[in-house]
């Protein structure tokens, strides 16, 4: 008797909490004593119900470890005069490998101790003469910098695009890492999916180079350009039309002056033509170097370039102090508005490339919650009556149990912040047809006992027990699929074996403990003594 | 109510050669469906590729889409209508998946405008799944089926003839080799279809009769769904290998239902001989088999009437394996058990019981 009170005690318990877990998600305005100190987290909807986009980028690290090389290799020019080691050339060739000529093979023994002692990055792996007197050294970066590097660009870039997405103004985003090189974003109710991915996959490094004023547009379109000057795309466009042209520009390879430098980035509007143009503002290090630059380069050009383009080469009129400049090329609002978001939020370390990008739209979604709940609603009334109809008064019980079950699942979303999606929603049909099975197995059961001559109490006694043992490994059994299922799922995938596996532990309390209280109740405390079963 | 009578007595073990016959021509049609399709239609989550779900505001025809789409470089795209015909919805795919691709629903939509007039069709869904990422997926799904088998082995083995330590240790062994063969770079479909034959040949040998029978059943039931998926040409995504999983737990569940009452039984009776046992066990819960499976075929008809376009191939995979799973835990499971014990000679695949 005491032992029944218990278990009612355990049940309506259970029932209050999941109501209390419930309650946020079906009000829209929960009163302040609520937030307090209840749970206020709404059942998260996945992005195919509420639309949305899902995103898988890869960031190419080898190009962030390349562009470590190929810093490491400027600077090792500067140290080799420094140090007197005669060299002809330190370049980057394949990969992270820097070849180093040097003009004597006496020069290689010092070399040697220079790169052990100022470089421990770098590891020597061949010498070879080349021709009367040279000698070649390829040098490359040790492992340990080189995975280092890999882990610091991916990290960085999660973050960078973090800071992007969070300054876009996305509720509720979600931005992971996946594995060792990939980033997992989803962007619920993105209206613009277009506009989000530029925003996210543009590099955005920011370059200020001098422009190679003695090379002829000749030379250029030759291809004839001495040493240490580089050929860049330009950006013209006309501001009346909006046509873009693509020209092409020589720029001296020594970057002046990089977007690491800036304090800010922000829209500002042409008080003449009120054209929007992107204002920037740099530290005092980079105020410092742009102020030096431009005073030695009156008269000279100064080229803007983003991500390997070049977006405007104003001359210079005057010494620039106070460190500020603007990038000026006919921009839209929007365009102005999302440049400024990803200068101030940085460059990414590596470019990014897409690997999976998934859009769905409001509508779509809408139409999925419409349509899964109508199947649900039906298979679960068809299931109910056929009970009814199937096992009586004990199939109303069933039934009983059944419908606790749907709030259930949906509390235990909600608790443990997990996400409904479609085939979520399946999940939750099909656990409806496992919580039928758990109760078919314990009637079945207890039909059979009272055949064999047993009382009702007997029979159902050793119904419950014998079938509860079944229904126990039974259900195990799926919850393992559900669990290795989880293990391997994205998305949708994983909003299912997630609801499957709540789904079975609620449908087997349900099944097992509440229809076996109403039983208790009816014999024990109602004194019944038949049920048609 | 009671639809099927206590006193039922079908000998359904009598008919386990035919049953034999007719999984094995299945499960061998299943096969050559693959192999005269060249493999399964993968879709866009395994196979890499782009997809657009568009809803017109008229109706259309694909030859009509495929013009107003020609400039994009669709002409490889394979268009279909879904949903009722008065939804006017059509997946297209195509096999492209370059970066430029990434603004493509506002392409596809830019172009249809121009064809239909603005505002006559709507992007509902873009999906884009580049190559490296269906690959890594086709292996992830390989292996999380293979995986959920061994496990479901360990617990059959050790529920049922208490053999925990050595289906423990035969999994253990199982999960070394395949990681080691997996880093040397096998293939990991090849990996996958050894390493299912290794994992009979070890139930054989180690004596697991349940659990050899549990996998094959298993087996049959996964190979015979993705064969009909073969047949009828429907795509293979993501959420049919979420429905496979899932068939593999409910065929479990049945089959688990059975060899628990075997185990019961085997307690009861000790004089009964084996096949007679395994037939009564199955007469019995028959009653529960049918239930259970035709309230969760109810359940999921609907869902793949009225659940919409993307649910749709889910409830069909979920209805033929729930089909082919009520088949083969009684046809198939069970009476794997006794051509085991033909086979393999002795009461072998008698449970363990307290000596009396």
């Amino acid at each position: 008797m005491k032992n029944l009170k218990w278990r009612v005690v355990l049940v309506v318990v259970v029932l209050l909490g999941g109501l209390v877990y419930l309650t946020p998600t079906f009000t829209s305005t929960l009163p302040p004593w609520w937030s307090k100190v209840l749970p206020k987290e709404k059942i998260h909807l996945g992005l195919d119900l509420q639309g949305g986009m899902h995103l898988i980028l890869e960031v190419d690290t080898d190009k962030a470890v390349e562009n470590y090389a190929d810093r490491v290799a400027e600077e090792m020019k500067e140290t080799f005069r420094k140090e007197r080691i005669p060299f002809t050339k330190v370049e980057r060739t394949k990969k992270w490998d820097v070849v180093v000529q040097l003009a004597g093979a006496e020069a290689q023994t010092p070399l040697a101790k220079l790169v052990e002692k100022d470089y421990p990055v770098m590891k020597l792996v061949g010498a070879e003469g080349v021709a009367e007197g040279a000698m070649q050294v390829t040098l490359t970066l040790q492992d340990f910098q080189v995975n280092h590097i890999r882990k610091m660009s991916s990290s960085q870039a999660l973050e960078t695009i973090r800071n992007r997405v969070d300054q876009f103004g996305v509720t509720e985003p979600d931005i992971r890492p996946q594995g060792e090189d990939r980033i997992l974003i989803q962007l619920p109710g993105v209206k613009d999916p277009q506009r989000a991915v530029a925003l996210i996959g543009k590099t955005a490094l920011l370059e200020f180079k001098l422009v190679a004023e003695d090379v002829t547009p000749q030379d250029v379109k030759e291809g004839k350009t001495p040493a240490g000057v580089k050929v860049f795309p330009m950006k013209h466009v006309d501001s009346k039309t909006g046509a873009v042209d693509m020209t092409q520009i020589a720029l001296k390879d020594r970057t002046v002056l990089t977007g690491e430098a800036l304090t800010t980035a922000e829209v500002r509007l042409d008080s003449q033509y009120s054209t929007p143009y992107v204002g920037l503002e740099f530290d005092s290090e980079g105020a410092r170097i742009f102020e030096r630059v431009t005073g030695e380069n009156i008269k000279k050009r100064l080229a803007i370039v983003l991500d390997g383009t070049v977006y405007s080469a104003p001359v210079i009129q005057d010494k620039i102090s106070g460190g500020k400049a603007s990038i000026t090329g006919s921009f839209t609002m929007e365009e102005a508005r999302d440049l400024a978001i990803v200068l101030r939020a940085g460059a990414l370390p590596a470019p990014v490339k897409i690997l999976e990008q998934r859009t769905v739209g409001p509508s779509l979604g809408q139409d999925s919650i419409r349509k899964g709940l109508l199947a649900s609603v039906l298979g679960g009334l068809v299931t109910i009556v056929f009970m009814v109809v199937y096992y009586r008064a004990s199939g109303l019980i069933a039934d009983l149990a059944l419908i606790l079950n749907i709030p259930l699942i949906m509390a235990c979303l909600a608790a443990f912040g997990a996400t409904l999606t479609l085939p979520g929603i399946a999940g939750i049909i099909l656990s409806v047809g496992m919580a039928v099975d758990a109760n078919v197995l314990i009637f079945e059961r207890i039909r059979e006992e009272l055949r064999l001559g047993k009382t009702l109490r007997a029979a159902l006694e050793t119904g419950y027990s014998r079938a509860t043992l079944t229904i126990f490994d039974s259900n195990i059994t799926t919850l393992i699929a559900a669990v290795v299922l989880f293990q391997f799922g994205t998305g949708p995938v994983r909003g299912f074996a997630v609801t499957l596996t709540i789904g079975i532990v609620t449908s087997m309390f349900t099944a097992i403990v509440v229809t076996r209280i109403i039983f208790d109740y009816l014999l024990l405390q109602r004194r019944v003594r038949t049920v048609s079963i | 109510m009671q639809w099927i009578r206590p006193d039922i007595d079908i000998n359904f073990v009598g008919m386990r050669f035919k049953a034999f016959v007719l999984s094995s021509l299945l499960i061998l049609l299943s096969l050559a469906a693959m192999v005269w399709r060249g493999g399964l239609n993968l879709g866009v989550d395994f196979a890499g590729g782009t997809l657009v779900q568009i809803q017109f505001q008229r109706s259309t025809s694909p030859d009509e889409i495929r013009n107003a789409l020609s400039d994009l470089g669709f002409a490889q795209s394979a268009i279909q209508q879904v949903g009722a015909a008065s939804d006017n919805e059509y997946l297209i795919r195509t096999d492209l998946t370059t970066s430029e691709l990434a603004d493509l629903s506002r392409r596809v939509e830019e172009s249809l405008g121009k064809a239909y007039g603005q505002g006559q069709a709507t992007v509902r869904r873009a999906e884009m799944v580049g190559p490296k990422v269906g690959h890594d997926l086709r292996q992830k799904a390989l292996f999380a089926i293979y995986y959920a088998l061994l496990f479901i082995a360990v617990y059959v083995s050790g529920r049922f003839e208490l053999k925990w330590a050595t289906s423990g240790m035969m999994v253990g062994v199982l999960i070394i080799g395949v990681y080691l063969l997996e880093a040397m770079g096998m293939s990991v479909s090849y990996l996958i279809v050894g390493a299912l034959v290794v994992t009979m040949g070890f139930c054989w040998v180690l004596k697991l009769p349940y659990a050899l029978a549990a996998v094959l059943a298993l087996v049959h039931d996964v190979l015979i769904t993705v064969g009909i998926f073969a047949v009828t040409n429907k795509e293979f995504t993501l959420e049919i290998l979420a429905a496979l999983l899932t068939i593999v737990g409910y065929s479990l569940n049945d089959t688990i239902v059975v060899f628990d009452r075997i185990r019961e039984n085997v307690r009861k009776v000790r004089k009964d001989e084996f096949k007679k046992l395994i037939n009564d066990s199955i007469n019995q819960t028959l009653s529960r088999t049918i239930l259970t499976g035709g309230t969760t075929l109810l359940a999921l008809v609907f869902l793949f009437l009225f659940g919409g376009t993307v649910i749709h191939d889910f409830a069909f995979a979920m209805i033929i394996g729930i089909v082919v799973g009520t088949y083969s835990s009684v046809f198939v499971a069970s009476p794997l058990l006794i051509f085991y014990q033909d086979w393999a000679g002795g009461g072998a695949a008698r449970p363990r019981k307290k000596p009396a």
